[in-house]
This record gives structure tokens, sequence and C-alpha cells, in this order.
């Protein structure tokens, strides 16, 4: 049984469908990034895979123990949070509230579970410091470090490099390929084709009615990939 | 100096004045704690126009001759805030369209109404009134303060109890509600609470300045400090210090309570500024 299986599934807004018959399934251990043009459908199936919006037909089974509210999710920065008054601190202890059940106030389990992620990505030192005076890499790193708290299976990033120069980027794949080793799950969503290609396990390719899914191996050799990673990454940069 | 605390000792000994000051002081608690979430979740301007909703709402009252119009008021200002919080989403009208829209005709309806069916000779004296707060502060009766007691009480409990998960859905909806989070019941919840402190507050500064009651405290205490935390409790203590001061100055002066308290709160917006400028260097 799979993490995530998905059968024929339609994603779409208000009954119109953007892209129809997608075929997927997320195992333990798998490395999924999810590639398309712009409005091929990729937000929706970010808002699909965390319960925000349904499909319009097919089905999304969570499994292998994966509650469907088990996603760490990082999102594309808003506007809002950039000038959030907020620490590191009260950041990350927030990932935690799903793990707080009823009660009103976090315990001493929730606190060191921050603590702990918050040491593993490098911002324990950050704690008191404001969010929205930090660098993006540090940022990124603070999301994902509430990702963290709030999932130790399977995490979701919507293309999580923006705006960050070369050597950060870098180093971000980096510290999620290392993650990915400890066993978590990663899907990401990306425009970075060589970073895709470079780190993925398997590619999942959205488009209208006729996309791909399989290993990365498979994609390479497949017409899509081979006109996608010639485009270097879409025709929409 | 000793003349002036003697002044504010002889007033004190009014009834009037000691409830206005209690009614005041809560009031400002509540909209400042508030305030926070409604300026970070980018709706600002709610305050004013959920007023101007009560506003609309309090002159069909009038008309109806009823005795004691917050039963009707009350219902009609919270209705209006969840359908505004909840078409911030998705819809074809955004939000602050939406707001803008419906403040501007509950304050054409209300006045029209006033005027068509005027049941006192000074219709403008009462709009008048009800818009800038002047008088009803200093007309409490003990069931008013009473009521105001017991729903502020609430709202702070309120907020105690859901801070964590009001800090989660505010910072970031989506993330809160993908780790399970029932972010729509929070965002009803505040929808509501705000409604029935900007009922609450009409009392005191009167439906045009309620927004300076709610946005204020908080916009200061961002200048000046960098947790969630700190910005809620600091805009806590400035809110209710400057409703405080605005009173006494009022009683004091003579001069409008609402206006008084919404300058105090302004010269101490300037003076975080600031601070937080200095803060920085």
């Amino acid at each position: 049984m799979a993490y995530i299986n998905c059968e024929d599934l339609t994603l779409g807004y208000d009954g119109i469908p953007v892209a129809e018959h997608i075929h997927f399934e997320v195992n333990k251990g798998d490395y999924l990034c999810v590639v398309g043009e712009n409005g091929a459908g990729k937000s929706t199936m970010i808002k699909t895979l965390l319960h925000l919006m349904s499909p319009l037909s097919g089905e999304l089974v969570t499994g292998d123990g994966l509650m469907p509210y088990e996603i760490g999710y990082l999102p594309q920065q808003t506007v809002v949070q950039r000038d959030f008054p907020a620490s590191v601190g009260e950041i990350v202890l927030s990932g935690t509230l799903s793990k707080c059940g009823n009660k009103p106030f976090y315990g001493t389990e929730e606190k060191e579970i921050a603590k702990k992620n918050m040491k593993k990505m490098n911002v324990f030192d950050l704690r008191k410091k404001c969010y929205r005076n930090l660098s993006g890499g540090q940022q990124q790193r603070v999301l994902l470090a509430r990702a963290l708290c709030a999932t130790s299976k399977l995490l979701l990033l919507d293309e999580p490099v923006t705006g960050l120069d070369p050597k950060v980027t870098v180093e971000f794949y980096e510290m999620i390929k290392d993650l990915n080793k400890e066993g978590i799950t990663i899907i990401m969503v990306s425009h970075d084709i060589s970073a895709t290609v470079e780190y993925a396990s398997h590619i999942l390719h959205i488009d209208k009615g006729n996309s791909f899914f399989g290993t990365k191996e498979e994609y390479l050799q497949s017409d899509k990939g081979k006109i996608f990673c010639r485009m270097g990454g879409g025709t929409d940069e | 100096m000793s003349d002036v605390i003697q002044q504010l000792q002889f007033y004190l000994e009014y009834p009037f004045v000691r409830y206005a000051l209690i009614v005041g002081t809560l009031i400002a608690l509540c909209s400042s704690l508030l305030g926070v979430t409604l300026v970070l979740k980018r709706f600002s301007f709610i305050g004013d126009g959920l007023s101007h909703v009560a506003f609309g709402a309090m002159a069909v009252a009038t008309i109806f001759n009823m005795s004691n119009d917050t039963i009707l008021v009350m219902p009609i200002t919270v209705i209006c805030a969840i359908l505004l919080l909840r078409t911030g989403q998705n819809t074809q009208i955004k939000g602050d369209a939406a707001i803008a829209m419906l403040s501007v005709s509950s304050l054409a309806i209300g006045y029209l109404v006033l005027n068509i069916f005027s049941t006192s000779a000074n219709i403008s004296g009462d709009v008048c009134s009800t818009l800038f707060g002047s008088t009803s502060i200093l007309t409490l009766t003990k069931a008013d303060v009473w009521l105001c007691v017991i729903l502020s009480v609430a709202v702070v409990v309120l907020f105690c109890l859901f801070y964590n998960r009001i800090f989660a859905v505010t910072f970031d909806e989506n993330f809160a509600k993908a780790t399970g989070v029932k972010a729509n019941v929070y965002n009803t919840l505040i929808a509501v609470v705000t409604a029935i402190i900007i009922v609450l507050a009409m009392n005191l500064v009167g439906s045009l300045l309620i927004s300076a009651l709610v946005i204020f405290p908080a916009l200061s205490a961002m200048r000046m400090i960098q947790n969630f935390k700190g910005v809620v409790i600091c805009s806590a203590v400035i809110s209710v210090i400057c409703a405080l001061t605005g009173m006494i100055i009022s009683i004091l002066c003579s001069t409008p309570v609402g206006s008084t308290i919404v300058a105090a709160d302004m010269v101490v917006f300037f003076i975080s500024c600031g601070i937080g400028r200095l803060k920085k260097c």
C-alpha cells in the first residue's frame, strides 16, 4: 500500500477541469517532482493533496499509516507573511498544533519537537529573532522546520527555491536530499528542471489530458521529458 | 496639579463616570486583542464597515422605538461580519470592495430611514451622537455595564483559549488547514467576536471612529515589537492606557470622548514609530 495513490484524478475549479486522467502513487522514501507549465494545474494539485479542495472526479487515497493531515507543507511565501511580527520560535511551534488535539496550549512534548526541528534546520539560535528580518534562505529553513513539526513522513514543497540565490538554492536542495535519505518522503513542485532531474526519483508531469508519471529514467526517455528538458523547464519562465 | 486630582475625584463620585471608565477600558482591551489579527489578516477596514452596518441597524431599531436596540443591532452585525469574512476568499466582489459597498449602503440607508420616519425633533443631533459617540458613553445604565463586562470577559477568555490557533490561522491559513486546524471555524469565531466588540464600542467612540480603536494599538505595537505575543500584549496595554487617558482628558476638559481617545491613540502611534526607528539604528 502506497502513502498516496491517485486513480484517474480530474482537477479543476468550479466544475471546469484543468487537468484530467492523472495517475500516480507515492511510496515511502520517494522523491517525487511535479512539473508542468503555468496553468497546467500544479497549484490545484497541491491544494488537492492538502485537502484544501476536492478533486472533480477520481480518488486520492492515503495509506501505509499516513493520515490525511500528516503532510508537512512548505508554502510559497505570501505577502502577509513577509511583514508578520512573529518570532521564529512561535512559527515553528505552530507546526505542532495538530499534535495538541483539543488542548488549548502547547505542552512540553510539543515544545521539544519544535526545539529538535529548529536544531535540525539550524535555526535554533534565531528562535528569538523576528521572521521578517531573516534572509530568504533562513526564512525557508524556518518554514521547513515548521513543516517537519507537523509530520515526520511526507513533505510537500511548493516551488521552494523561488527568490533564493544560486548558492542558497543548492544548499536547500542538499538539505532536502538529506531529509529524503532519512526516510522522509518528498513531493516537490518545481520549475527548476535541472534540479528535478538531478534529485528526483519519480516525476509527475501534469499536462491537460495527457500527464506523465514514472521514474526519472523513464521520464528522460519519454518524448515529453525530452522536449521539456530541452526547453529548460517550460515555456513560462 | 492637585486641582486636577480634586476635580477628578469630584467627577468619580458620579456612578455614570465610573461606568464610562470601566466600559471604556474593557472595550479598548477587547478591540486591541482582535485588532492585531484583523490588521495582519488585512481586514483593517472591517471595523469601519461593520460599524456602519451597526449604525444602519440602530437607525432601524430607533424607528421601531425599541427600548433596547442591542437585540436587533447585535445579530445583524454578527451576520454581516460572517458574510464579509466568508466572501473574503473566493467571490466576484473582493473583500475590500465588499466591505466598502456594505458600509456606505448601510450608512445611507440608516440616515435615510432616520429622516423619513423621524421620531425626534433633533435628527442631526441623534445622527451625530451615533456617529461620534458623543454622549452615549455617559448615559449607560447598570444593565449596559454588566452586559459589557460579561461580553468582554467572554472575548478575553475565548482569545486566550484559542490564542495558538488564532496565531496559526492568521500566520498561514493554508498550512493550518493542511495540518487539520479547522480554519473556517476560527475565521467565523473572529468575525463574530469582531462584531460583538464593534457593537459594544459604538457606545464609546461612535461608529465612525471604531476603526481607530481596532487598528491603532496594533499598528503602534507592531512598530516596536517583533514577536506575536509581545505585539498582542503591548497593543492591549497601549489601548487601555490611551482609552483611560482619553476619557480622563475628555472629562476634565469636556472634549468629545471618542475623538479624544483616538487622538491619544494617534499620538502614541507617532511615538512608537519614533521608538521603532531608534531601535533599528
